[in-house]
Formats: structure tokens, sequence, C-alpha cells
């Protein structure tokens, strides 16, 4: 495959995602001309099952899903470290076989640290 | 060259009319089939077998007042919508969905881009989905949103991983990230990956659903906790959006399980276009199937199934298809 070939398809999945884009805004502004707009106090209130809000919902909140997303990062870019090794995995032969056991061990490894850690318990 | 470009043209735009009407008659064939489990009828009134139910849904929501709390972040209120929807309506870019033919005399490929890392970029986009739902929680200024936002948010990026460790099984073997050569890898009925790479594909089964935060694993927006999670303050056309993202992502998800495990487009008889919706719908059924079926989890088993079950399974995964390979 030449490189001409790949700006091709790379050209078309960005002419995709523009006619993506034009037409997701259109119909955000089309339904933003045609539908009514009748405000009242009571309408513009934060539903709360009819109560009044107690507070504003812009508070710090648990930690715990912060150390998800740490973890999620690490684990997400091994993932993108896997793929170009999958990819010609058959060509490499066992040489790649024995490195990637190496990786996935390092892998392994810091999953059960950070099991052993309890980051993985939910509280 | 002029043909070329109009050819493209016709393409998306019928790929794009195509993708929208399936998510409409998703939501139909959903409402449907919850109903015959629940020996109910489903929607019968508006057209017959109410065919028309979606496109009437549809037009509502279109002139129905935007409600919008006087207390939100406005900016980011608004860009949450557009933020769920356009990721799940460009990832139909690169989905191939048959074989190359041939009308008056051009050769018209069926795949708006035969992209060579077409994997990675459904991941890529897929996993920007997490941005609409986050800030749409936080945008809101409602407990219910935030803490709806906040589930999903480590929800998705937990069975992301395990997601993503679930495919690299099928790429080893493929040994490409084009779909078009992973469905061509696919050829013969013994060649899907379903039957070469069975734990794969029930991985990415499980992730699948935890990404579409549908049930059993749809505590975002559990109803009787959370109201409606993320979505609370959304009306009219913005809450169509995250709708119609949500039924996207689904269509996407079954015409990705399609292509990576089920062998695409290949099939006797039938033209591979229809084939390939075939078996589509087969994966949008189970999924409606399970909704049915299964209760939900709970939060701490939810993310204790994610990370001490599906991502060491998938790890084992990789490590038992590479052993193979090397035999």
């Amino acid at each position: 495959m030449t490189d001409s070939f790949m700006l091709q398809d790379y050209a078309y999945v960005g002419f995709f995602c523009l006619i993506g884009v034009i037409f997701v805004i259109f119909v955000f502004f089309l339904s933003r001309l045609i539908r009514p707009h009748h405000p009242t106090p009571d309408k513009l209130e934060s539903y709360e099952c009819g109560e009044l809000p107690i507070g504003s919902a812009w508070v710090q909140y648990n930690v715990r899903y912060y150390l998800y997303a740490l973890i999620f990062v690490i684990f997400d870019v091994e993932v993108v470290f896997l793929f170009p090794w999958a990819v010609v995995y058959r060509s490499l032969g066992f040489f790649a076989f024995i490195e990637m056991l190496i990786f996935l061990a390092i892998l392994i490894f810091g999953l059960v640290y950070v099991w052993k850690k309890g980051a993985l318990k939910w509280v | 060259m002029l043909a070329f470009v109009i050819i493209t043209f016709v393409k998306i735009a019928v790929v794009l009319v195509v993708f929208l009407l399936l998510i409409a008659y998703l939501t139909w064939l959903e409402r449907k089939l919850l109903g015959h489990f629940q020996v109910r009828l489903g929607p019968m009134r508006v057209g017959p077998h109410g065919l028309l139910q979606p496109i009437a849904d549809g037009v509502k929501l279109l002139f129905k007042e935007d409600i919008v709390p006087a207390n939100v972040h406005k900016f980011i209120h608004n860009l949450a919508p557009l933020l769920t929807f356009i990721p799940a309506l460009i990832i139909v870019a690169v989905i191939p969905f048959g074989s190359g033919i041939k009308i008056l005399g051009y050769e018209i490929n069926m795949v708006i881009s035969n992209f060579n890392m077409g994997i990675l970029y459904i991941l890529a986009v897929s996993s920007l989905g997490v941005y609409g739902l986050v800030l749409a929680g936080w945008s809101s200024n409602n407990k219910y949103s935030l803490l709806g936002g906040l589930r999903s948010s480590a929800q998705m990026i937990s069975y992301e991983v395990s997601l993503g460790f679930s495919l690299i099984g099928v790429l080893m073997m493929a040994g490409s990230l084009s779909l078009v050569n992973i469905v061509n890898a696919q050829d013969k009925f013994f060649n899907w990956f379903i039957f070469r790479q069975p734990l794969g594909f029930i991985l990415y089964l499980i992730c699948a659903i935890a990404e579409l935060n549908r049930a059993p694993f749809d505590l975002p927006e559990a109803e009787n906790e959370l109201v409606a999670g993320y979505m609370t303050e959304y009306s009219s056309m913005k809450f169509a959006m995250f709708f119609l993202g949500e039924y996207g992502n689904m269509i996407n998800i079954s015409a990705l399980a399609t292509t990576l495990f089920l062998g695409g487009w290949h099939g006797p008889f039938l033209p591979p276009v229809v084939w390939f919706l075939l078996k589509m719908v087969i994966f949008l059924f189970f999924y409606i199937w399970i909704r049915a079926t299964l209760p939900r989890f709970r939060y701490d088993q939810l993310m204790n199934f994610g990370w001490k079950v599906l991502i060491p399974l998938a790890l084992l995964n990789i490590f038992i298809t590479a052993v193979i390979m090397i035999l």
C-alpha cells in the first residue's frame, strides 16, 4: 500500500467526521428554532423529586473514583502497547513471545500490587 | 474524478441515513421485544404494529420545549449531548458492511474508508464518549446527575481495559488492524474468530454491555436510585441526542462484534450486506434479551467483576493465544 493510498483513507474518515459533526450541530440548532420556550421559575429548579435542592451539587466527591481513573490510565496505555505487537506477532515468532511474556508479567505484577494494596476494594 | 467524488458523497449520505433509521427502529425493536418478553404487545397504535412509533417519537422530541435549569453551567450543558452523539456517529466510517460491488462500471467498496488502523480508531473514538457523560453529569448541577456521571465514567473506563485486551487475540490471529482484512481472514465458516477465540468473544460480549451502560450494568441510570443518572436535567433534542448516542453505540458494538467474531459479511446465498445486517440484529436481540432477563449488579460487584475477573481472564486469553500460535 502506498502513502497516497493511506492519506486517502485518512481523508475519507476526516470527511465523514466533518459531515457527521455538521449534521449533529444542524439538528441541534434546528430544534432550537422550532421548539417553544416558556420558562417559569418553577421549571428552572434543579430536579430533586419535588423537594427544593439543598446546596449545590458541585462538591468534592469520593476519591475512590479517582484511584480507578489512575489505574485505568496505566492499563489502557499498556493495551495500546500490545496492539502493534499483536499485529506482527505471527512474523516475529518465538522472540516476540518471550518479550511479551516479560511485559505481561510486569503488567500482572502491577495488577497484583494494586489488588494487594486495596485500591481495587470498593468501600 | 468527479464520479469518484459523487460516489463518496452518495455513500456517506446512504450510510448516515441508514444508521439513523437503524437507531430509530432499534428503539422500536427494543420496546416491542420487551413488551413480548413481559407478555404485552408493546407499541401498537402508531402505524401497523407501531411501526411509525420511532418517527412520531422523533418529531415529538424535536418540537418539545427545552428546559434548562437556572443553575447549570450553560455551555458545557449544551456541549455534552453533542460529545455523546458525535463519537457514536463517526465510528461508522470504518465498519465494512459488504464486499465490493460493481455499479455502472464503477467499483464500489462497501465501506467508507478501508482504514489500516480501523480498530485503534474505533477504540479511540468510543472512549471519547465518556467525556459527554461525565460533563453532562457535572454541568447539570444536580446530585443525581453528578452521581450518574461519576458512576458511568468509572464503569466505562474499567471495562474499556478488558475490552481492549479481549480484541488483542483476534488481532494476533488476523495480523491486521484493518477491519476489512480481519473480515477477509474469516472467509470460511470455521475460520470465524468466534470458534478460534471463544474466550475473547465472551469477554467482548460482557465488556460491550458494560460499555453501553445497559442492564445488567446499567447502574449509571439506575432508575430507582438516580432518576435518570446523567440525563436527569436534559429534555427535548438534547435528551434525544443522549438516546441516539446510546443506541448508536449499541449498533456500533454489534457491528464490531459481527466484523471481528462472526465473519462480517461472509455467508452463503444472500447478498453480503443482508448477512451483515442479519448477524448484527442477532447481537442486538441478544442485548435486549439480556436486559429483559438479568437483574442489576451492585456497584462493588460491578467493579470487582471488571478488575478482578475480566482483566485476568483477558490476559490469560492473550497468553493462551500466544502459546497456541507459537506451537
